[in-house]
C-alpha cells in the first residue's frame, strides 16, 4: 500500500479554514459531511497515520494485556489461593488486601502513563495529520 | 449489585425502622426540587437531537467523569457492595476491584475511539463501514436488552429501599413509591435530555461520594487510623471471625463456586466498556481528549469510592455486627444506613436513604435516555427511515419511547418487587462484554471485520448469555433459584461470562473469515482515520 506519490490530502481549501463547520447547524444522521470531505484512504496510507496507528497500538496492546494478566492473576489468586491470600503480614493487613490495593495503584498508574503517553506522543501528531488534512483545532 | 443473596428484600418484619421516614423523605424531596429545578434551567434549548442525545457535545471532560460516575454507581453498588464487605468480608472487595479495573478498558481500547467514531449511538460506531440495517437492529436490540436487564434490577431493588428507610412495607406502598419515583425519573429525561439527565448524575455523584469519604474518615478516625484495629473488630463482630479477611467466605465453598467467580470477574472487567449507557456518555464531551479526561476523572472519583466502601463495609462489621445487619428488612444492603444511623443518628441516614433513592433515580434515569436514544437513532432514524428521519421528528420519537421505557420500567420494577433480580445486572455486564465489546473491538482494530462478523458476534454472544441463563441454578435446581421447585439446571455457573465472552469472539471471527463478503476498505479507511485523529468527527451543533 505504500504509495510513491501521495496524492493530496484533502480536497478542501486551506484558504477558510474551518469554514466548512460553521454553516452546518444540524445533521440528522451521523454519516459525515459529504462535501469538503478529507481523503481518507490518503490519509491511511500517509506515513504519518501509519507511524500513529503504530505508536499508539504499540503502546494500548500491550499495556491491555498487562492489566488483564495482572488482574486475572489477582483473580485466580482469590479463587484458588486462599492461603497464600490471607498471610498476615502486618498487623491484621494480608496478602490479599494488599494485592487488592496494587490493583488500585497500578490503575490508577497505567491511567496516568496512558494520560502522558497520549499528551507527548500521541496528541502533537493528532494535531499534525490534523492540519495537513485541512481541520482546524478549536 | 451482582451479589445473587443480597437483592432479595421482600417484606418482612415490620418491626426495625430506621430513622425517621419523614425525614428520609424530606431529604429526598430535597434533592428532588434542587435537581429538578436545574434540570428545568439547562434545557431551554432542546430541540435537536445533537442537543437531546449528546447534550451538544458540550460538557467538559471532568463535568462528564463525574457524570459516568454517577451512572456507574448503581444503588446496588454502593449498598450491595458496602453489605457484602460488611457480611462476606474480602469478597466484597472483589467486586469493586473488578468494578474499578474495568475502567482501564474503556481508558485504553474504547473512550477516544468510539468519541470520534460515533455520535448518539453504540450503533452508530458498530454499523460505521457495516450494513447499516442489520447491524444498527443488532445494536438497537443488544442496547434495548442490557438496559432493559439492567434498569430492572435497578427498580426492584428500589422497593426494598422503600421498605427499609421509608418505612413502607405493604406491597400497594410501595408500588406508589415506585411509580413515583419513575414519574420524576421520566420527567428530569423528557425536559432535561442528556443535558439535564448529566446533571442529576454529576450531582448525584458528588454527594455520593463526598458522603461515603466523610463517613470513611469518620470511622478511620473512630479506629485511630488503624487498619489493623478496623479490620480486627470487623472480625470480631462478625459470624465468619477472620475469615471475613481473605478470600473465600462467599465464593470458596466449591469448585464450581470458584469458577463462578471467574466468570463473574471477567464479565465485571469486560463489560464495563460495553455498556450502552456508559459508551453514550463519551457524546457528551466535544473531542477524544475530552473523552480521555472523562475516564481519568472517573477512574479517579471510583478510586475513592470504592477504597472507601471497603473501610464502609468493614466498618459495619465491626460496629454494627455482620448479625444485627442479616437480621434487618433489607439484609446485606442495609448495612451501609445501619452505619450510618450508628454513626451519625437519623440525619445521616437520611443524607444516606436519599442519595440511595437518587442513585436509583439517577441510573434508571440515564439507562432510559440510552434505550430511548438508540430505538429513535438506530431504529427509527436509520432503519425505518433509512437515515433521512428530520431531527424534530426523531426527538419526538426518543421523546415517547422514554415514555415507554419509563413506564416498562415501573412496571417491571412493580412485579419484580422482592424478586431476586441481582443476577440481571451481572447479566447486563456478561452481555455487554459479550455482545458488545467483541464486536467494539474488531470493529475499531480489525481490518477484515464485516457485517457478517458483526452480527454472528452480537447474536451469538447475545444468545449464549441467555441461553446459559435460562439453564443455570439462577432460574431452577437451587435454593435460591426463580422457579424453585422445578430444576432444567444443565449449566452449572450462575454466570454466563466465562462460555459467553469466548463464544462471542470467536463467532465475530469465524463468522468474518468464512463469509464471502470482503469488508468496504473506503469505510473503513474513514472509520481508522476518523477514530484516531478526530477527522471528520467535528462537533455540529
Amino acid at each position: 500500500m505504500t504509495q510513491v506519490v501521495r496524492p493530496p490530502i484533502t480536497a478542501q481549501s486551506p484558504a477558510q479554514p474551518g469554514a466548512s463547520f460553521g454553516g452546518i447547524t444540524r445533521q440528522p444522521s451521523p454519516t459525515p459531511v459529504q462535501r469538503n470531505s478529507p481523503n481518507f484512504p490518503a490519509i491511511q496510507a500517509s506515513p504519518e497515520f501509519t507511524a500513529l496507528r503504530r505508536r499508539l497500538r504499540r503502546f494500548v496492546f500491550p499495556m491491555s494485556a498487562l492489566f488483564f494478566v495482572w488482574y486475572l492473576t489477582y483473580v485466580l489468586l482469590a479463587a484458588y489461593a486462599r492461603d497464600f491470600m490471607s498471610h498476615r503480614l502486618f498487623g491484621s493487613v494480608n496478602v490479599g488486601l494488599v494485592l487488592g490495593l496494587l490493583q488500585f495503584v497500578s490503575t490508577i498508574a497505567i491511567t496516568i502513563a496512558y494520560v502522558r503517553f497520549t499528551r507527548d506522543k500521541v496528541d502533537p501528531q493528532v494535531a499534525a495529520i490534523r492540519a495537513s488534512a485541512g481541520v482546524s483545532d478549536k | 449489585m451482582i451479589m445473587t443473596a443480597s437483592l432479595p428484600y421482600a417484606a418482612e418484619v415490620p418491626s426495625d425502622d430506621l430513622g425517621s421516614p419523614l425525614l428520609n423523605t424530606a431529604i429526598f424531596a430535597g434533592f428532588v426540587v434542587v435537581t429538578l429545578y436545574i434540570v428545568y434551567r439547562v434545557s431551554n434549548r432542546n430541540k435537536s437531537t445533537s442537543d437531546y442525545y449528546a447534550a451538544g457535545s458540550a460538557f467538559t471532560g471532568s463535568q462528564n467523569g463525574v457524570a459516568i460516575t454517577g451512572d456507574y454507581l448503581s444503588a446496588a453498588s454502593f449498598l450491595g457492595i458496602a453489605g457484602a464487605i460488611a457480611v462476606h468480608g474480602y469478597d466484597g472487595f472483589l467486586y469493586s476491584i473488578g468494578f474499578l479495573v474495568a475502567w482501564l478498558v474503556a481508558l485504553l481500547l474504547v473512550a477516544e475511539l468510539v468519541r470520534n467514531t460515533g455520535r448518539f449511538t453504540m450503533g452508530d460506531v458498530l454499523a460505521y463501514r457495516m450494513r447499516q440495517r442489520p447491524v444498527r437492529a443488532a445494536a438497537a436490540t443488544s442496547t434495548l436488552v442490557i438496559s432493559f436487564f439492567y434498569m430492572l434490577a435497578q427498580m426492584a431493588g428500589a422497593g426494598g429501599l422503600v421498605a427499609l428507610l421509608l418505612g413502607v412495607h405493604d406491597k400497594g406502598g410501595q408500588a406508589l413509591v415506585i411509580t413515583v419515583v419513575g414519574l420524576i425519573m421520566i420527567f428530569y429525561v423528557l425536559v432535561g435530555g442528556m443535558k439535564g439527565t448529566t446533571w442529576v448524575q454529576i450531582i448525584k455523584a458528588s454527594i455520593l461520594v463526598v458522603t461515603v469519604v466523610l463517613i470513611t474518615v469518620f470511622l478511620l478516625g473512630k479506629f485511630g487510623f488503624s487498619i489493623s484495629a478496623l479490620l480486627d473488630e470487623a472480625a470480631a463482630n462478625n459470624t465468619n471471625g477472620s475469615n471475613v479477611l481473605a478470600p473465600g467466605v462467599q465464593y470458596g465453598a466449591t469448585p464450581i463456586s470458584r469458577l463462578d467467580f471467574v466468570s463473574l470477574s471477567l464479565a465485571l472487567i469486560l463489560g464495563a466498556a460495553g455498556l450502552p449507557h456508559v459508551l453514550m456518555r463519551f457524546y457528551t464531551v466535544p473531542n477524544a481528549r475530552e473523552a480521555r479526561r472523562s475516564v481519568v476523572w472517573a477512574v479517579g472519583a471510583m478510586a475513592i469510592f470504592y477504597l472507601a466502601t471497603l473501610i464502609i463495609g468493614y466498618g459495619a462489621s465491626a460496629l454494627v455486627g455482620s448479625n444485627t445487619i442479616l437480621a434487618s428488612t433489607g439484609k446485606e444492603n442495609s448495612a451501609a444506613p445501619l452505619l450510618a444511623f450508628e454513626i451519625g443518628g437519623p440525619l445521616l441516614l437520611g443524607i444516606i436513604a436519599a442519595v440511595a433513592f437518587a442513585t436509583i433515580l439517577a441510573v434508571v434515569a440515564g439507562l432510559t435516555i440510552t434505550a430511548s436514544a438508540s430505538f429513535a437513532h438506530d431504529v427509527y432514524a436509520n432503519i425505518f427511515r433509512d437515515g433521512k428521519a428530520e431531527p424534530a421528528a426523531e426527538v419526538r420519537v426518543a421523546r415517547l419511547t422514554a415514555v415507554v421505557v419509563g413506564v416498562l420500567a415501573m412496571a417491571g420494577g412493580i412485579l419484580a418487587n422482592g424478586q431476586n433480580v441481582a443476577f440481571l445486572v451481572a447479566l447486563a455486564f456478561a452481555f455487554a462484554a459479550s455482545a458488545n465489546l467483541s464486536t467494539l473491538l474488531y470493529s475499531l482494530f480489525w481490518k477484515r471485520f464485516n457485517t457478517t462478523g458483526t452480527l454472528c458476534g452480537m447474536y451469538v454472544g447475545l444468545g449464549s448469555c441467555l441461553l446459559l441463563v435460562i439453564f443455570s441454578p439462577v432460574m431452577s435446581g437451587a435454593e435460591t433459584s426463580i422457579f424453585s421447585g422445578v430444576d432444567f439446571h444443565v449449566f452449572p455457573l450462575s454466570n454466563p461470562g466465562i462460555v459467553s465472552i469466548p463464544l462471542s469472539f470467536l463467532a465475530g471471527y469465524l463468522g468474518t473469515v468464512f463469509s464471502k463478503e470482503r469488508a468496504d476498505t473506503v469505510k473503513q479507511a474513514e472509520m481508522e482515520v476518523r477514530s484516531l485523529t478526530g477527522i471528520g468527527a467535528e462537533v455540529v451543533r
